[in-house]
């Protein structure tokens, strides 16, 4: 069957995405971003999945407000890195798992989500940052990707605990597939930042760092935070953590339900690598891997 | 029942709520249209002109004209929709988002630079952080009107 190995965390901010296009790595001002995710490069060569469901969200690129869908799922056989005004990225074009995909959303809609299937979209940097980050700038992504975005522009959007939820729901729905894939999947977005009015530039590493350790210690509480904390603590945008928690929700030792706790502690998950940095562009950036024992 | 709204205290913050949408659905579109290179110099050719092909409202016209970040937020724009406006213009993130604060640019970087704006006094409207009211604009720009 297929399994979920391992979780990977890691904001998205487009200037880092313009920085890796631009050559601009090695400068002073991003040097020390881009040598927290060193390790994190030789960690993905060292353990290369067979596929990831990567977690994001679409920043007014893919839907505008015809259509603002909370959760959508990738179907497609491949996506194009967007035009989002600058013209596209030069990354590579992203390969779906068009049949995992399907699967996925056939069993999590039977698990009572409601997605949005989505068979044409291009991808925008909340998607091909994180890629670059992991991957630095190779000819070929290594390997097939499937999106998963989430509404994290027009408020309401999907509660921590729905989020949690449904990282269970997706779990039990890769583990339902039979052919043997290594799946990892990343969650993206955050941490701290807020980019509109008189309070853009809010930073806020003791709410962030508290989160990071909440995320890895007991994410099941984590799930129960408010949304209007996030704006409070970590400004508008920082809402985009609650991306996250799909991500953690997909990890073995979060039990499905009550029948399944006593199977949930026999795992652990153990942290390879954390990083943390303020500030790239407006953002505060925090990176995170976990792998299932 | 009315709906419970408990983000309307934060300062220096609009939520991009359903009603926000509502209110700056054409402005938005407007803002998707931009996407497109061949959209993007027409309106630089004539924004005026671009501009009245969209059912807009007036004031709404005049912040996209003025490039008035925070006058568009609150007519219904939202800042992933306005920053086609920026990416035309040739600004980053950084440099809308900055222009909100009142900064200048160097002044919003460096204060990135220093760790970023601090929440404390940020948190509720009525505090004396630097987002408040009271406070705007940011920078060297509101010492001028005082000398």
């Amino acid at each position: 069957m297929a399994k979920i190995t391992a979780s990977v965390f890691t904001s998205h901010v487009p200037a880092i995405g313009a920085a890796i296009d631009l050559g601009k790595t090695t400068e002073p001002y991003w040097q020390p971003l881009f040598k927290g995710y060193e390790w994190s490069k030789q960690w993905l060569k060292d353990n290369p999945p067979d596929v990831v469901i990567l977690v994001f969200n679409d920043h007014a690129t893919a839907f505008s407000l015809d259509m603002i869908p909370t959760f959508a799922i990738g179907t497609a056989e491949a996506y194009q890195p967007a035009d989002e005004g600058w013209g596209p990225r030069p990354v590579p074009v992203v390969q779906g798992h068009a049949e995992l995909a399907a699967h996925i959303a056939h069993s999590v809609i039977q698990q009572d989500f409601d997605l949005t299937i989505v068979n044409k979209m291009d991808v925008d940097h909340g998607l091909t940052v994180p890629l670059s980050l992991m991957c630095g700038q190779p000819e070929a992504w290594p390997c097939p990707v499937i999106p998963f975005a989430v509404n994290v522009v027009q408020y309401p959007v999907p509660s921590g605990q729905r989020c949690f939820n449904l990282g269970k729901a997706i779990r039990k729905a890769v583990e339902s597939y039979d052919e043997n894939l290594n799946v990892q999947i990343w969650g993206t977005g955050g941490m701290s930042h807020q980019l509109q009015g008189p309070r853009a530039g809010l930073i806020n590493p003791v709410f962030d760092n508290a989160f990071l350790d909440q995320l890895i210690s007991d994410p099941a509480a984590l799930a129960a935070k408010p949304h209007i904390d996030y704006v409070r603590e970590a400004g508008s945008e920082g809402i985009e953590l609650v991306m996250w928690l799909i991500a953690r929700g997909a990890m073995s030792d979060v039990a499905y339900d009550a029948a399944d706790l006593d199977a949930a502690k026999a795992h652990s998950v153990k942290v390879k690598h954390r990083f943390y940095h303020v500030p790239a562009s407006n953002t505060a950036v925090g990176h995170l891997i976990l792998e299932n024992s | 029942m009315s709906l419970h709204k408990d983000y309307l205290d934060v300062p220096g913050t609009i939520i991009f709520d359903a009603e926000q949408s509502r209110k700056g659905y054409h402005l938005n579109q407007f803002c998707m249209s931009l996407m497109k290179a061949e959209n993007r110099e027409r309106f630089k050719a004539d924004e005026m002109a671009y501009l009245n092909e969209w059912p807009m409202t007036q004031e709404q016209k005049n912040a996209v004209l003025a490039r008035d970040l925070n006058r568009c937020m609150a007519t219904g724009g939202n800042i992933y929709f306005l920053a086609k406006i920026g990416a035309t213009d040739g600004k980053s993130f950084q440099q809308m988002a900055g222009s909100m604060t009142g900064m200048t640019e160097d002044e919003y970087r460096a204060m990135m630079l220093a760790g970023g704006r601090s929440v404390e006094g940020n948190r509720f409207v009525g505090e004396d952080g630097d987002a408040q009211a009271q406070h705007q604009p940011q920078g060297q720009s509101s010492q001028k009107g005082k000398r």
